[in-house]
């Protein structure tokens, strides 16, 4: 049973459509929702939580629909909302035991939960002291507790990691994913940042404008991209310009060319074209997928991978090479016949804003 | 695992209980009232709760004291006269209790944690406006209580009657009326008229309070917000009485004018409705004006409740 499931969920403010016919199941585990600021995710989650009713559509949250069993779905799932929410001169201990009384657990109970609680998110004496004195990670820490306080089935986490240092970051995501692992608990977990999520999730769901872009496994979306990088010692250009003329759909991307994979005769070009240049080679591997790419075409400004800094060097070799998968940019997720994932590819990253290549 | 030598103990599910709405309302309902009084907050929340309960004991408190010394039944506040008599003291906390109540989670965000939960609008808005009236009516029937069980002790029954001073036919004072004491079966009824009035006190100046507070999350704007209304209020109905008595000689309109002062307006009530003396300078003639402020403060009590509704409805979501 799918945790989550939406169908057709349309949210539309006076001025903005938030959600945009969103259709979309999540299956138990790790979850993350993926989407630039104001893409619709805190919506969702509202929507989700019944707490705002969807102008279209409808959504079930543990096989609890939305409109008719809200009550039911907040008693059984936690919320960490993305801003600061906190009263700063009361104790963590004493706000998480209130919050768990909140969703009905008996004094003793709720005592003993919320002391554990946030032993379990990695607070201890501090606890004890007003909140308004505690620093960004430990007060991320408490909004975490009073989340999972009263042992909830799944847990809402929107921004987690907003505001935090590169440590406190890789705590948090640690702890995220101990909720999941160890914790039995799902988790829907938000985030502008897909490399952070990669590391952590089971599941992402991207999300743009309101949109569905993508919703995939994380394996799928670091599958084998049906593509080759290849290094040369020198002569890059040599071999680019050669496989070019091959009609080889290929461009240089640092000091690698990669090239699509147009089949076992692709193999046997590059093999040809080095030996025949008396180049050295030096890598030839299938390239896998990074997370980010399907922002590529985005306009969040995702840092690029890792050897694809010169992007004055994209596009060399006289003519546009074509574009790897035409059509393809910014349309919602549909693996191909192959069933094989396909996201954007940078090839065509400046297609959207009408850039001549 | 990484860090977690230390926190990795396992996780355990809570398979207990889980109590229902009432149980959450009541949970919410004492924690408002705890925090009206500063408890579980820090010392300095305590002080001006408790500081304003204090002096509000102390006028009942010397009242009974000189009643026990001078023996004349007349020197005990009137119990549905305590309220208005000490309304600046009321007004204070009114103050700086409501934004406590009604603006401490819109101010720091909290309000979604409690929707996000199992815990209905309406509930929220109840258990914070119920919870601020029983801190209103504690702080008010508490000293008309302290009265009552002076006036127990001292038996003012059994004192000796009092010489009213009267105004003679010809206009002279002359002392002569004798005004036999209240028995203790009309101090008994008195009382339970007073802490009726004490309840419609604590009503009528929650809502106000709560509404206001609700609308000014900022705490020092909350305050004054409410001591502004307070004293708007009540100073121009002053006003307009004093014209209407003394330029225009028109007690109707004086009367009708009170309405308009949250003291005055349940002070109306006591006297038409309640069987009490008038504290308040006028009030409109007959039970027809008594009704219509009970209606006033009605109103005022389903008006506040449905705009905090549509206030923390609205914060709900944000």
């Amino acid at each position: 049973m799918p945790i989550i499931a939406t169908q057709g969920l349309t949210m539309r403010f006076p001025r903005v459509t938030a959600l945009d016919d969103l259709t979309v199941a999540v299956e138990p585990g790790v979850v993350g929702l993926v989407g630039a600021n104001g893409a619709g995710k805190s919506t969702l989650i509202r929507i989700l939580l019944g707490l705002q009713p969807p102008s279209a559509g409808h959504a079930t949250v543990l096989g609890l629909d939305i409109a008719r069993e809200g009550v039911q779905i907040r008693e059984q799932v936690g919320f960490m909302p993305e801003f600061d929410c906190l009263p700063p001169d009361v104790s963590a201990t004493e706000f998480v035991v209130h919050m768990a009384r909140m969703c009905g657990l008996p004094p003793t109970a709720a005592r003993e939960r919320a002391a554990d609680t946030l032993r379990h998110v990695g607070l201890y004496e501090e606890r004890y002291r007003p909140i308004g004195g505690y620093s960004t990670g430990m007060k991320q820490r408490v909004k975490l507790a009073q989340a999972l306080v009263h042992d909830p089935k799944l847990v809402f986490l929107d921004e987690p990691t907003n505001g935090l240092d590169p440590a406190g970051r890789d705590e948090m995501l640690e702890l995220i994913r101990r909720i999941g692992a160890e914790f039995g608990i799902s988790v829907l977990v938000t985030s502008h940042l897909l490399g952070e999520l990669e590391r952590i999730c089971d599941h992402v769901v991207i999300i743009d404008g309101g949109k569905l872009l993508r919703s995939q496994a994380v394996e799928a979306y670091t599958a084998a991209s049906g593509m080759l990088t290849v290094e040369v010692e020198e002569g890059r250009d040599l071999l680019g310009q050669r496989l070019y003329d091959q009609g080889v759909s290929v461009h240089p991307e640092g000091r690698f060319l990669v090239i699509d994979i147009a089949g076992e005769s692709t193999y046997d070009l590059i093999r040809d074209g080095v030996a025949d240049l008396g180049l050295r080679l030096v890598r030839l591997e299938q390239r896998r997928h990074h997370i980010e790419e399907v922002f590529a075409t985005s306009h969040t400004a995702q840092p690029p991978q890792p050897g694809q800094a010169q992007p004055a060097a994209v596009g060399a070799y006289g003519q546009p090479p074509p574009p790897a998968m035409p059509g393809q940019p910014t349309a919602p997720a549909q693996p191909d016949a192959s069933g094989q994932p396909q996201p954007p590819q940078d090839s065509s990253a400046t297609g959207p804003q009408g850039a001549p290549r | 695992m990484t860090t977690s030598t230390i926190h990795d103990i396992g996780y355990r599910h809570y398979d207990g209980r889980r109590l229902g709405r009432a149980y959450v309302l009541r949970s919410q309902y004492v924690h408002n009232l705890r925090a009206a009084f500063g408890l579980g907050r820090p010392a300095r929340a305590k002080v001006m709760p408790f500081l304003l309960s204090a002096v509000m004991l102390l006028p009942a408190a010397a009242s009974v004291a000189i009643l026990g010394f001078t023996k004349e039944p007349n020197a005990l506040i009137r119990y549905a006269a305590y309220a208005y008599t000490m309304q600046v003291v009321v007004a204070i906390f009114l103050a700086t209790q409501a934004p406590v109540i009604a603006s401490r989670e819109l101010r720091f965000h909290s309000v979604p944690l409690y929707f996000s939960r199992p815990v209905g609008h309406l509930d929220f808005v109840l258990a914070k406006f119920g919870a601020f009236v029983t801190a209103l009516f504690i702080l008010l029937a508490v000293p008309v209580t302290l009265l009552y069980v002076g006036a127990l002790v001292t038996r003012p029954d059994k004192m000796k009657p009092v010489m009213e001073v009267v105004e003679g036919e010809n206009g002279e004072m002359v002392t002569g009326r004798v005004q036999k004491p209240d028995s203790l079966v009309e101090h008994t009824l008195h009382y339970f008229g007073g802490l009726a009035g004490c309840l419609l006190f604590a009503l009528v100046l929650a809502a106000i309070g709560l509404v206001i507070a609700a609308f000014t999350t900022r705490r020092g704007l909350g305050v004054a917000a409410v001591i502004a209304v307070y004293m708007i209020s009540s100073t121009i109905v002053v006003i307009v009485q004093g014209i209407a008595e003394t330029e225009a000689n028109n007690f109707t309109v004086s009367g009708w004018a009170g309405l308009f002062s949250p003291f005055n307006l349940v002070d109306i009530v006591q006297v038409r409705l309640l069987g009490a003396q008038l504290t308040a300078p006028a009030a409109p003639s007959g039970v027809v004006g008594g009704l219509a402020a009970l209606a006033v403060c009605a109103a005022l009590v389903a008006g506040s409740i449905a705009v905090l509704y549509r206030r923390f409805r609205k914060a709900g979501l944000s």
